[in-house]
């Protein structure tokens, strides 16, 4: 059985016009790709995976005002493009520093393609979502790394969760370890131990409550 | 104690601190012991989600450290013009299909609107309630056809006064007391009219504008008190469906019409008042109307101009509180007495009819 497909004439004429659009933007993209070339964008995302703030700011200040206009014409305020920027900017640094990382895109296109998912996202969720969203650039398929991404920020949350019921000096003293890599001897001069073992017998007790407070949820979770 | 010091030696473990002593010790432990096994995999990946964590707390702080130096240096632009496109032309963009149609709409509405004024205004003109009273140019009119009568007769209507409008009444007393309604009288004085066309002249006792009631006395010489009055007026109020009929003066001469009680209630819900389904035109304000049994129920007062038959009459019990009020405030009314049996009940309507035409009048108010 051979169903014989027309398409409407409205839809059919998209279509045409979305094809002229992407030879149009592949184009673009080519030119300026020869321009910059690959091992910078390279370079900066490895930067990035380091969290070095030079690297950061290249990216940003590069892609940043692209984003904005593309939110606020599609019905956002200031405040949702900064949120939904920086966003993708942890998703991107997230996939950074996977070992098997590779980019098979330029950075803008990676981030212009999450932006919008994530702003879809966000319309509909807030039943703002208008009859389309205006698409102004080419998009990659993002949608692996966009479970990936929410995944992990539902951990991050549950943890955030545990760490905030902990109550102090649990939190800052665990903060002060695990984040701030302080030692011992510093740790037990800050929060008044008298000596390091102490310290240290008081972290082990917080971090066994942090790790009971995290799996509660965490299991649940999965 | 004891779980302390394994999450200790875990931590080491996993951290690589142990010499390789100990490190085979524990290695062989993890192998013996699944307990310890199960703890060290689930601490590495607990450590695994704080590390993940830090590094995400990191990367967020870093962002807004750069998101704010960038703003700072002015590299980015946030909160003024938007480059691309104005917010006017977005919010055109985003309703100009919903401004379409809601100006059509408005179109349309405007245009129904403006029909409806036209049609109405050059057809009806009066509030929606219409009194019943004549106006000049009818009274006029009937002044024209009967102009014989009048010229034969010699009018009781004082010579240089003009006729301002008509209605109906009915006898409240046997010595010649009428009711009408007080919109009736516009003028400054009042001649009745008797169903065989006798003129009696008569002076304004009282008018309660409020409950649009008013009371003359016939003070011609040529008037004899009747003996009695065959109705009664009703005190309680009247029910439901019950039927009416109503005598009165449309035209020159008095017009019978027929009936029931459709409400309560007047116009607007007024306590004061019942709404009849009956055939008024304008003459019949003041007309009694009568229950089957020959009671006056209501004085016959207005009609509704839009509705087709919807007319409104007084409850009659405010007549006795207008008489007990002119009673009240002039002691030469105190012999003023309402009539309260009707000898009327079981009889057909020709006979009543027959009895009570001669108790309804015609009122004319003239001024000058």
């Amino acid at each position: 059985m051979i169903k014989k497909v027309t398409l409407p004439p409205r839809i059919f004429f998209k279509k045409f016009l979305g094809v002229l659009w992407v030879t149009f933007n592949t184009s673009r993209v080519l030119k300026s790709q020869i321009v910059k070339g690959d091992t910078n964008e390279q370079a900066l995302l490895k930067g990035l995976a380091n969290n070095d703030s030079k690297a950061i700011e290249t990216i940003y200040k590069e892609n940043f005002n692209m984003v904005q206009s593309f939110i606020l014409n599609n019905n956002g305020s200031y405040d949702e493009a900064r949120d939904i920027f920086q966003e993708a900017m942890i998703a991107l640094y997230e996939k950074a520093q996977t070992e098997s990382f590779v980019l098979t895109c330029q950075i803008k296109t990676y981030i212009y393609s999450i932006c919008r998912r994530l702003w879809l996202k966000r319309l509909q969720q807030l039943g703002r979502y208008t009859t389309q969203v205006d698409s102004m650039e080419e998009t990659v398929a993002v949608a692996e790394d966009m479970e990936a991404h929410e995944k992990r920020n539902v951990e991050f949350a549950i943890m955030d969760r545990a760490l905030n019921s902990l109550g102090e000096p649990c939190k800052s003293l665990l903060e002060g370890y695990y984040l701030k890599k302080m030692d011992m001897n510093a740790l037990a001069q800050e929060f008044g131990y008298t000596n390091a073992d102490n310290a240290k017998n008081q972290k082990y007790k917080c971090l066994m409550r942090l790790k009971k407070l995290f799996f509660s949820q965490y299991n649940i979770g999965e | 104690m004891d779980d302390i010091l394994l999450l200790d030696a875990v931590e080491r473990y996993l951290n690589g601190e142990m010499d390789t002593e100990e490190r085979e010790y524990f290695e062989t432990l993890r192998k013996n012991t699944p307990e310890v096994d199960q703890m060290v995999v689930e601490h590495n990946m607990f450590l695994h989600q704080m590390d993940a964590y830090i590094a995400h707390t990191n990367i967020k702080h870093t962002l807004h450290n750069v998101h704010t130096y960038l703003l700072e240096r002015g590299d980015l632009n946030e909160g003024g013009e938007i480059p691309t496109r104005g917010k006017v032309i977005q919010f055109w963009n985003k309703y100009k299909k919903v401004t379409a149609i809601a100006a059509s709409v408005g179109g349309v509405i405007a245009l129904f609107i403006s029909g409806l004024a036209v049609y109405f205004s050059s057809t009806v003109n009066d509030p929606k309630l219409q009194q019943l009273g004549k106006d000049l140019e009818e009274v006029k009119e009937s002044q024209q056809y009967q102009g014989s009568i009048i010229n034969e007769v010699k009018s009781k209507i004082p010579l240089n006064a003009r006729l301002l409008s008509g209605g109906s009444g009915f006898l409240i007393d046997t010595k010649g007391y009428i009711i009408t309604n007080a919109h009736v009288l516009r003028g400054t004085g009042a001649i009745v009219i008797n169903s065989k066309g006798k003129e009696f002249k008569s002076s304004i006792v009282h008018i309660d504008e409020q409950k649009d009631l008013a009371i003359l006395k016939i003070t011609d010489e040529e008037y004899s008190p009747v003996k009695s009055i065959p109705y009664s007026i009703q005190k309680s109020n009247a029910d439901l469906g019950e039927e009416i009929f109503t005598l009165g003066y449309p035209r020159n001469e008095i017009v019978y019409g027929m009936g029931y009680l459709s409400a309560k209630s007047g116009f607007n819900g007024d306590s004061l008042s019942y709404q009849i389904q009956i055939s008024a035109n304008p003459g019949n304000s003041g007309a009694p109307v009568f229950n089957q049994n020959g009671d006056v129920i209501g004085i016959l007062s207005t009609r509704q101009a839009q509705a087709d038959g919807v007319a409104f009459a007084v409850k009659s019990k405010s007549i006795y509180t207008v008489v007990n009020d002119l009673k009240k405030n002039d002691t030469a009314f105190e012999k003023l007495k309402l009539p309260t049996r009707s000898t009327l009940k079981g009889e057909g309507r020709k006979a009543q009819i027959n009895k009570v035409e001669d108790y309804v009048y015609y009122v004319k108010a003239y001024g000058k």
